[in-house]
């Protein structure tokens, strides 16, 4: 028991986002509002962004923007600064999720438009008409 | 332009022409055929020139702004990867021809904008099947996943709804993908294919690999619809316009298909031992046949054709996740004549099937009726495709049946083999209804001459193209598995 | 044994497959139409009989067209057996064609051209069949005649013959796909080639379970055999025009079906295999069954045709039947049975189908007194039954003589019973119709209404009544062919 609690501890920041994710993912399967579906999808998707850039941490590390002649006169003490890998590979990843986010709100729209209502329950009384 | 790039100009030309089309579409809609119809020939031809230069002189690496691999994103074109690009571009251009009379009906004044979608999603699809980077597959991914939201969301009625659904569940397949290829990142520092492939059997502890793996197939598995996480095909599929379903049917499932082989062969390099002695390979054949079963049933009770060539979709999905994870050569060699197969037998009933909403505006069975005789090219193209389906010999489906099968035999899986003749026998009864409603149930006696009012050349060109590329491809199967398929996977094993 | 490879059995075969475009486009020239059918027919058999002097002589010859699973390519050969059955099949298309011609015509049938082209396609799949070199090939000539023979069956489009059409494909493809295809695969598996060989390849390759699962898959999978309980397709298929009937159900289908069982018998599993193993009795066995069962039921029928379509069962498994002996006297039994019930029986429906269309009677109890107004239709029908029950001087006698000599040679005097039972039930279900047709009362319609059938019907009729009589007198080609097939 110790010994577990020892390991969420240390590593408290992993298990705060899979909290986050399955709040995502209960929210994309169990909630009933449209909006409310692609706002668990922002957050699962968020959950996992966090986890990459997590992954580049390390323990007294610095931002890793540098001056460009002092790395090339004496190089870079990789230990000093932070991964940059993961949160380039996240921006792409920010992009994607922002784009989906769109098309998905665009959708919505014309959803709305169509049925008058972004509740699922009730457009799908509309549909069975 | 010069030669040593042509597989490069695969992708940039239709990617610039998806620029010009908007710009120049929204002027005048008669830009739009030949620009499309352009670029993807010049795709096709090059594709082949490509293919034709991989098999003479190996795998073709090309790195992308000069930065070196692994750090730098790579395009790896191996012999089975140039197959792969040829079959999308075929595809893609046969399908771009039927579309474009398609969507000039159901979608008059927005074609410019459809079609944009339209080549963004190609050269995804393409870019997909050649690339060597985990996350620049993600990347891709989720390019041809956003386009086919946007293309489906085009169509009518609950396509919207439809649509909605379909972001929802490859969302979570994509993250899940993200997840594993971030996994992966966190166990070997690199995001290159082969890079990880080396770098993996050399670290110890395997539960979190295990986890990357489970996490990747099951995003994968999301993504291609494979039973039970198919959920939201059928709707996106019958819904989305006509033009979109011709392209988004034949390749997106198996392109995704395609992918998984490459993290399982590329990347991962699984213990087949270890998956065996955990039963975890035979679950999954099981869930494989499972799913074949299922689907096909599902199809049966459909009354409408196009939601029934879509469940089919589902069951060929079944077909070659099963013969991949039969893990052995004669099961992979299936899995993989299965993908080329299948893509252009659905192409060709999807085309059949956008012929006859043209010129009838149904696909409801009843109003199929004594349609042989007023689209008789469209009804034998179909028919052909049907007998590929069934798995009838000289036809392409036979084989790759044949090879499924022997493979499930030889691995002892009787409950995929006995999935696989079950499947052959529900097809032999969906499309027989189908021939009977459509040959026979018109007035019995009536024999007066009907108008033959086939669809334009534009649809039913492709659609006689892809069904005699049935029978080319399934006489020359011996030929396709001989200099491309078994030598990719001598290079896998 | 001297192979020639050529390109003949490919003619032979592609003749009438490419003919079914003239015939398709010829449409609106019901003439030129026929003179197209008949010209082909003449052009396959003139094609098949060139090849007859080689293979008399031990020859073969074969053609490769394309391998695409390795060790079993898509080829052809033209051995004794193959040659035999070819050449009967040929022989006969072309009096089915004229008889087509007569029986189409008079009745005003309908979509003649789909018809005329549709068996185009279904004799060339009947030529392939005969010409296969491997299970593969003959697979494949196999599907190809179960789909083009689909709108032959439902030809007259109505409801009836749609529900025929469907029982016919859910027996046919149903058990080709379900029963035959994993049969290849695990005989492909077991010895990674599915050549026709003399003596077979099964020969130690696997346990005496397996080796007998497959021989039942193989066996009921064919079910063109017509061998219980996959034999409902057949009386079904009745509801399709006379000719069809004739021909297919009476001489290409089902002999293609039992064709198909003999190969597997003689050339993949051979009969000192089944011999050791004692799976003689597995296919007797089925075949007396399906003998007994079906001759009985056809003495229930009142549908001309359909007493003619269990007939057909009853004597094709007697073809299985000798095959099974696994005696030399048997086995030649069986295989001439093929030439002498094809005869046989196709004079039979012919004539079923001349009565049709001079009287449009289908049952037998309205067919009394009809043979005084259709002489020589009834005469042709008494000597195919001749044929059909075994009584000399009919060629049915030689097959049926080889058959109890056979069964006798291998100890199994039931069998012997069979046969007897078998020629009595046929005898009580011919003869009634002849002597009725004959000696009794006819109604006022009968006499009023009725003449001969039509010209271009009356003429195959008699033909293949005659040849019934002549390979009585005359049976050497055939037997040779036999002979050589089995004892090479």
């Amino acid at each position: 028991m110790d010994g577990f609690l020892a390991e969420v501890v240390a590593k408290y920041n992993y298990w705060l986002y899979v909290v986050l994710m399955m709040i995502g993912f209960y929210a994309m399967i169990g909630k009933r509002n449209l909006v409310k579906k692609l706002l668990g999808m922002n957050i699962f998707q968020t959950a996992i962004i966090l986890l990459f850039v997590s992954s580049g941490v390390k323990r007294g590390g610095g931002i890793p923007i540098l001056d460009k002649y002092e790395v090339l006169a004496r190089g870079v003490d990789v230990a000093t600064v932070v991964n940059p890998l993961p949160h380039v590979l996240m921006l792409t990843a920010i992009v994607v999720s922002v784009s989906v986010t769109g098309v998905a709100l665009a959708i919505l729209q014309r959803i709305y438009r169509e049925y008058g209502t972004l509740e699922e329950d009730e457009i799908l009384e509309k549909l069975g008409q | 332009m010069t030669f040593a790039n042509l597989h490069m100009y695969v992708l940039a030309v239709p990617l610039l022409t998806a620029l010009a089309v908007n710009l120049l579409g929204r002027r005048s809609r008669t830009w739009i055929a030949p620009l499309t119809l352009g670029a993807l020939s010049f795709s096709t031809v090059a594709a082949a020139l490509v293919l034709v230069r991989v098999l003479r002189e190996g795998t073709l690496h090309y790195t992308v702004g000069n930065w070196s691999p692994p750090y730098g994103i790579e395009l790896v074109i191996d012999p089975l990867g140039a197959l792969m690009l040829l079959l999308v571009a075929a595809a893609a251009l046969l399908a771009t021809s039927g579309a474009l009379p398609s969507v000039a009906l159901e979608l008059p004044g927005r074609e410019h904008l459809f079609f944009t979608l339209y080549l963004i999603l190609i050269v995804g699809l393409m870019g997909l099947v050649i690339t060597g980077d985990a996350f620049n597959l993600y990347v891709l991914l989720e390019i041809t996943s956003i386009t086919t939201y946007g293309l489906v969301a085009m169509g009518k009625g609950r396509a919207p709804l439809a649509s909605f659904n379909y972001i929802i569940m490859g969302s979570i397949g994509a993250c899940f993908y993200l997840l594993g290829v971030g996994y992966l990142y966190i166990l070997t520092g690199t995001l290159n294919m082969a890079d990880i492939a080396a770098i993996l059997p050399t670290l110890p502890g395997t539960v979190a690999a295990a986890t990357a793996f489970a996490f990747l197939l099951v995003g994968l598995w999301i993504k291609m619809a494979f039973f039970p996480l198919h959920g939201w095909l059928p709707n996106a599929y019958s819904l989305a316009p006509t033009g979109a379903g011709l392209l988004i049917a034949p390749l997106m499932t198996k392109v995704t298909i395609y992918l998984m082989i490459r993290v399982l062969y590329s990347i991962i390099h699984p213990n087949w031992a270890l998956l065996a002695e955990s039963g975890v390979q035979s679950a999954l054949v099981w869930a494989a046949a499972l799913g074949i079963v299922c689907a096909s049933a599902m199809a049966l009770g459909q009354r409408d054709l196009k939601r029934m060539l879509t469940y089919l979709i589902v069951a060929e999905v079944g077909y070659m996740v099963g013969g991949v994870f039969l893990a052995n050569e004669t099961g992979l060699t299936g899995a993989l004549l299965h993908i080329v197969n299948d893509a252009l037998m659905t192409l060709c009933l999807f085309l059949a099937a956008a012929a006859i909403v043209y010129r009838t505006g149904s696909l409801e069975f009843d109003s199929l009726r004594g349609l042989y005789r007023r689209m008789p090219v469209t009804l034998a193209a179909f028919t052909l495709a049907a007998f590929s389906m069934i798995g009838v010999p000289p036809t392409a489906g036979f084989f790759s049946k044949w090879y499924l099968l022997l493979g499930g035999i030889e691995a002892g899986q009787w409950g995929y083999v006995g999935a696989l003749l079950f499947s052959s026998l529900v097809n032999a009864v969906l499309f027989f209804r189908i021939i009977e409603i459509a040959f026979f149930r018109n007035s019995a006696a009536d024999d007066r001459p009907l108008p033959v009012t086939e669809a334009p050349a534009m649809l039913v060109g492709p659609l006689v193209l892809s069904a005699l590329a049935l029978v080319v491809l399934g006489l020359g199967a011996g030929g396709l598995v001989d200099s491309v398929i078994l030598p990719a996977i001598a290079a896998f094993l | 044994m001297d192979m020639t490879t050529s390109y003949l059995p490919l003619a032979a075969i592609l003749i009438s497959l490419l003919g079914a475009v003239p015939i398709l486009l010829s449409g609106r020239m019901p003439n030129l139409r026929e003179g197209w059918t008949l010209l082909i027919a003449l052009g396959k058999f003139t094609l098949v009989a060139a090849m007859l002097p080689t293979v008399l002589a031990g020859g073969t010859y074969v053609l490769t067209l394309a391998e695409v699973i390795p060790g079993v390519p898509i080829a052809l050969r033209v051995d004794a057996m193959g040659m035999y059955f070819a050449l009967i099949a040929s022989f006969l298309w072309i009096f089915t064609s004229i008889y087509s011609m007569g029986y189409m015509r008079a009745l005003k049938e309908h979509n003649q051209t789909r018809y005329y082209a549709s068996f185009a396609v279904a004799i060339s799949a009947t030529i392939g069949v005969a010409f296969s070199a491997n299970l593969l090939t003959l697979y494949l000539f196999y599907e190809m005649l179960s789909l083009s023979t689909y709108p032959l069956v439902t030809h007259h489009g109505d409801a009836e013959a749609r529900r025929s059409g469907r029982k016919y494909l859910t027996y046919i493809l149903g058990t080709s796909i379900g029963l035959v295809l994993p049969a290849m695969l695990i005989t492909y598996q077991l010895t990674g080639t599915l050549d026709f060989t003399h003596g077979g390849i099964l020969s130690g390759e696997a346990s005496a379970a397996t080796l007998g699962l497959l021989l039942v898959l193989f066996v009921l999978g064919f079910a063109k055999a017509g061998i219980m309980p996959f034999h409902g397709w057949l009386p079904a298929a009745m509801v399709a025009p006379t000719p069809v009937s004739a021909f297919l159900h009476g001489v290409a289908v089902v002999k293609v079906g039992v064709f198909a069982i003999l190969r597997v018998i003689f050339d993949i599993f051979g009969p000192d295999l089944l011999h050791r193993l004692d799976f003689g009795v597995v296919l007797t066995y089925f075949a007396s069954v399906t003998i007994l069962a079906a001759s009985l039921v056809a003495l229930t029928q009142d549908n001309l045709k359909r007493r003619l379509a269990y007939s057909t069962i009853g004597q094709l498994s007697y073809m299985i039947l000798g095959a099974g002996m696994l005696s030399a006297a048997g086995m030649t039994g069986g295989m001439l049975h093929i030439a002498m019930h094809a005869f046989g029986k196709i004079t039979l429906f012919f004539c079923a189908g001349a009565i049709y269309v001079a009287s449009h009677k289908k049952y037998i109890s309205e067919m009394d007194g009809l043979g005084r107004r259709m002489p020589i239709t009834y005469f042709a029908f008494f000597l195919g039954s001749l044929s059909i029950i075994g009584m000399p001087p009919l060629g049915g006698f030689i097959s049926k003589w080889n058959l109890v000599i056979g069964a006798v040679e291998a100890d199994q005097l039931l069998l012997v019973a069979v046969l007897l039972v078998s020629s009595l039930l046929s005898a009580a279900y011919f003869f009634p119709i002849v002597y009725r047709g004959f000696f009794a009362p006819a109604s006022e319609e009968t006499l009023a209404h009725t003449g001969e059938a039509p010209l271009l019907c009356l003429i195959p009729l008699s033909v293949t009544a005659l040849c019934s009589v002549g390979l009585f007198f005359y049976p050497d080609i055939f037997l040779q062919l036999v002979h050589r097939a089995l004892f090479p």
